[in-house]
């Protein structure tokens, strides 16, 4: 064996074997076992708090409003599309409330006129159909066509 | 005699040492080979492979699915962090297209071009495309952002370096920066619910069922249905980012 590789053989063993430690070191557990990413990020991912309970979920208690909701034009929305996420409450029901919003710019987000909407939405001119009520004082949000007054 | 020899061998060299040089350059090449190695639609009809339909001539404009996506998820409120957003296109009669996105829609929308003017005029619901050759992941350097097996682009927050690569990648500007974690965001299709058979908070919210989240590997679900049913396009198609969010209804002016 040449002279030159006795003393190199032994160098380039210690610069691998200070890589692959370095290497175990930086490199995260699961990285690459599925591609080029460290695979219990998905499981971590996959475990974050939801915020939104489903329509179901709030059918279990409000039985009554639920049917209402479901026997007239509103049928297809959700509750928390206007209440808001209710995961909270649905856990601490007499605790976290969730907001009943009455504001007429809230009804306007579906229903102001715009040209832009499809045809088939039903619009108003926010400023000329009764400016000086709110919408929830002739409109039930439940069943929006019958009318209280 | 002699020079024929040597041309020949010199001619042998050649051809081998382009062989190996062809050979070394594909082993070398290959890892970076993104699209080699993007996630595939699985064979097995029982796994999911995940997509997401919008009907354009449904969406009325509310901008509900953009505020339950920041309730969902925290992101930051802000009128210029979204994962989803929603854009009013209004087609002039003179051909110019003008495009809104007041706070993303959450707060509504004003048609302010006179009705006169208006060649035609709808919502265009944005958000992550969920792309299987996805040019943000093909950008990350080092392995933060990701496709899972059932087509799903997420980010691993805890190894983002932040260094906005992907961001730039994004041909649909779908990413941005949390000013908090200053690690990058995006939608992640609400991974957290659809894991759990739960539907997204956008799909959940939507009172219209403009959007339609599901299993394009279900031959017999909702999402193929809507496929099937409709004239679906998806956008930027001639970047070949294998896009799976399908619009019904989508205008040529879109972008």
């Amino acid at each position: 064996m040449p002279p030159q590789l006795k003393t190199l053989i032994p160098l380039f063993g210690a610069f691998i074997v200070l890589f692959l430690i370095a290497r175990h070191f930086l490199v995260p557990v699961s990285f690459g076992e599925l591609g080029h990413y460290r695979f219990n990020s998905i499981a971590e991912n996959k475990e974050k708090a939801m915020n939104y309970a489903g329509k179901d979920a709030c059918a279990d208690c409000h039985d009554d409003k639920a049917a209402q909701l479901k026997s007239d034009v509103h049928s297809g929305l959700s509750c928390e599309t206007c209440h808001g996420p209710g995961q909270a409450h649905t856990e601490n029901p007499e605790t976290v409330k969730l907001n009943k919003p009455d504001q007429r710019s809230f009804c306007g987000n579906c229903h102001s006129m715009n040209a832009s909407r499809p045809k088939f939405m039903v619009q108003i001119e926010l400023k000329e159909h009764n400016p000086d009520k709110k919408c929830i004082e002739c409109h039930n949000p439940h069943q929006p066509w019958q009318l209280k007054e | 005699m002699a020079t024929k020899g040597i041309e020949e061998s010199r001619r042998n060299f050649i051809r081998k040492a382009a062989a190996a040089g062809g050979l070394l350059a594909t082993g070398l090449l290959n890892p970076f080979n993104a699209i080699l190695y993007a996630v595939e639609k699985p064979t097995d009809p029982t796994k999911h492979w995940w997509g997401f339909g919008i009907d354009i001539e449904k969406c009325i404009g509310c901008g509900r699915c953009a505020n339950a996506c920041k309730e969902e998820n925290n992101v930051p409120r802000e009128p210029f962090y979204f994962r989803n957003w929603v854009e009013q296109y209004t087609i002039k009669n003179d051909g110019s297209v003008k495009v809104e996105s007041p706070n993303g829609g959450i707060d509504g929308f004003v048609q302010t071009v006179p009705k006169e003017d208006i060649f035609k005029a709808f919502f265009v619901p944005k958000m992550c495309n969920h792309c299987y050759k996805s040019p943000c992941v093909q950008a990350c350097p080092v392995g933060a952002t990701y496709e899972t097996p059932d087509g799903v682009v997420l980010v691993d927050e805890t190894y983002c370096i932040g260094c906005r690569y992907c961001v730039q990648a994004c041909p649909y500007g779908c990413r941005y920066i949390h000013p908090e974690k200053n690690t990058v965001d995006k939608c992640t299709l609400c991974y957290h619910r659809i894991s759990k058979g739960k539907t997204t908070a956008c799909v959940e919210v939507c009172p219209t069922q403009a959007r339609i989240f599901g299993d394009l590997n279900d031959k017999n679900g909702e999402l193929v249905k809507f496929l099937k049913e409709h004239t679906c396009l998806v956008l930027k198609p001639h970047l070949n980012t294998g896009s799976k969010l399908y619009y019904n209804g989508l205008n040529g002016e879109v972008r």
